[in-house]
């Protein structure tokens, strides 16, 4: 019995990761979700947060911080199409803070619909980032 | 010396016009090699996109996209023309549009009308000359194509797409092979032909959706449209590059075979004109 499966991460602008994993957790639209091999198929969006990714004969898990897409499971392979995504030691504390403070100030100044459901998407996008930060920096202390 | 004086002008022009071309040709190389690498970079997600959408076309969901759907009848189509921005690309342009047109004629000859979408100054300028039906386009991308940039022009081919204004959607681009050849394309985008795609097992198996389905099968057709344009204006700015730098290539060598004959055309004068004056020294030393 097959006790991986093939993941694939693409963005629109490059491949993200491709490689066997043993499980991985995604931030689904309706909740995260975790995946083990011979899962049934199914197609879901998912929401801005991190995919972790768990690669056999690996103690640390891969992390990619995606801003959303989809997400298409097959017993044996994992597809996602992220929206954007960066991988998580490319991930930058400075920055993200700084992304996210941007979006805070938009969101306050926002004086239309379509004004303020673009801030909420970006600041959902940076505290994503930071979550994913923040869950690095732990495991670095174990 | 007052010979040649106007060879000697017309080499230097041409020796300037040499430099530029030079330094176009050397501009366009390397951002060939940055726009290829971008083009690269897109084919994953596409490829992917499509072979998602090739696992959902096997498994017959109940919610229909209207951008999934065949129409019957045909009495108006969209065709996104895509061009590059500047010019001196040699054939280019100017190859894409002349497809481009023959597509539109032969439509107007269907009692079909065309609406366009140009992506690319080139192709916009070319459109409102023929005093075409422009419904959207997006000028000024500069060298890295800009996924922002796209979505507003896609979203209003993809409206009026849903609301019937057109029946059909095409897309017209310079495809990259390789740096010495590129090939006008045309390619249908709307509706999506699924029929295309692989089927690798030949067995089905239903998904499970979330949240549900009608919003997956939106969410993912909208991905795959919009991903194939981007891949079409990462290809023409590969292409546009390559092709400025063949076409700046062709100039620079034409300008060095100028300047060789030129050269040689003024040596022949000076040449002759020394002799003459020698001649005339001499014959006047006899007549002494």
């Amino acid at each position: 019995m097959a006790s991986t499966m093939h993941v694939d991460v693409v963005s629109a602008e490059e491949q993200i990761y491709s490689g066997e994993a043993e499980f991985l957790v995604a931030p689904a639209e309706m909740g995260e979700i975790g995946v083990y091999p011979r899962h049934a198929p199914l197609l879901t969006r998912i929401k801005p947060g991190s995919l972790r990714i768990r690669v056999p004969g690996q103690a640390e898990e891969v992390l990619v911080v995606v801003s959303g897409g989809m997400m298409e499971v097959q017993p044996s392979l994992i597809t996602v199409l992220a929206d954007t995504a960066v991988r998580g030691e490319d991930l930058d504390e400075q920055r993200a803070q700084e992304a996210k403070r941007e979006a805070e100030t938009t969101l306050n100044k926002a004086n239309d619909d379509q004004e303020v459901a673009t801030a909420r998407a970006a600041l959902k996008v940076a505290i994503a980032q930071l979550h994913a930060l923040e869950y690095l920096r732990k495991r670095a202390r174990h | 010396m007052a010979v040649g004086k106007e060879i000697r002008t017309k080499i230097k022009s041409v020796q300037n016009t040499q430099k530029i071309t030079r330094a176009m040709q050397m501009v366009a190389t390397s951002k060939m090699r940055k726009t290829q690498d971008r083009m690269r970079a897109a084919r994953p997600y596409a490829e992917k996109v499509r072979q998602v959408m090739a696992h959902l076309a096997q498994t017959n969901p109940d919610a229909e996209n209207p951008l999934l759907k065949k129409r019957d009848e045909i009495k108006r189509v969209g065709i996104i023309l895509v061009t590059s921005d500047k010019g001196l690309a040699g054939g280019l342009n100017a190859n894409l549009i002349r497809q481009f047109i023959a597509k539109s004629l032969e439509f107007n000859e269907a009692g079909i009308g065309v609406d366009v979408c140009a992506i690319g100054q080139k192709g916009l300028a070319a459109a409102q000359r023929l005093k075409m039906n422009v419904t959207a386009s997006a000028i000024h991308l500069g060298d890295t194509p800009q996924m922002d940039k796209l979505i507003g022009p896609l979203t209003t081919m993809g409206k009026a797409y849903a609301d019937g204004t057109i029946d059909a959607l095409y897309i017209v681009y310079t495809r990259f092979v390789n740096t010495m050849k590129q090939e006008p394309t045309l390619e249908q985008l709307l509706p999506i032909s699924t029929d295309k795609m692989v089927v690798e097992h030949p067995y089905s198996w239903e998904y499970l959706f979330e949240p549900d389905v009608g919003s997956v099968i939106d969410f993912l057709v909208r991905r795959y449209f919009e991903s194939v344009v981007y891949q079409a204006v990462a290809e023409n700015m590969a292409s546009e590059q390559a092709a400025r730098m063949v076409a700046m290539k062709a100039a620079t060598d034409n300008a060095a075979s100028l300047i060789d004959s030129l050269k040689l055309t003024y040596n022949k004068a000076r040449q002759a004109a020394i002799t003459t004056e020698l001649s005339e020294i001499v014959s006047g030393a006899a007549a002494v």
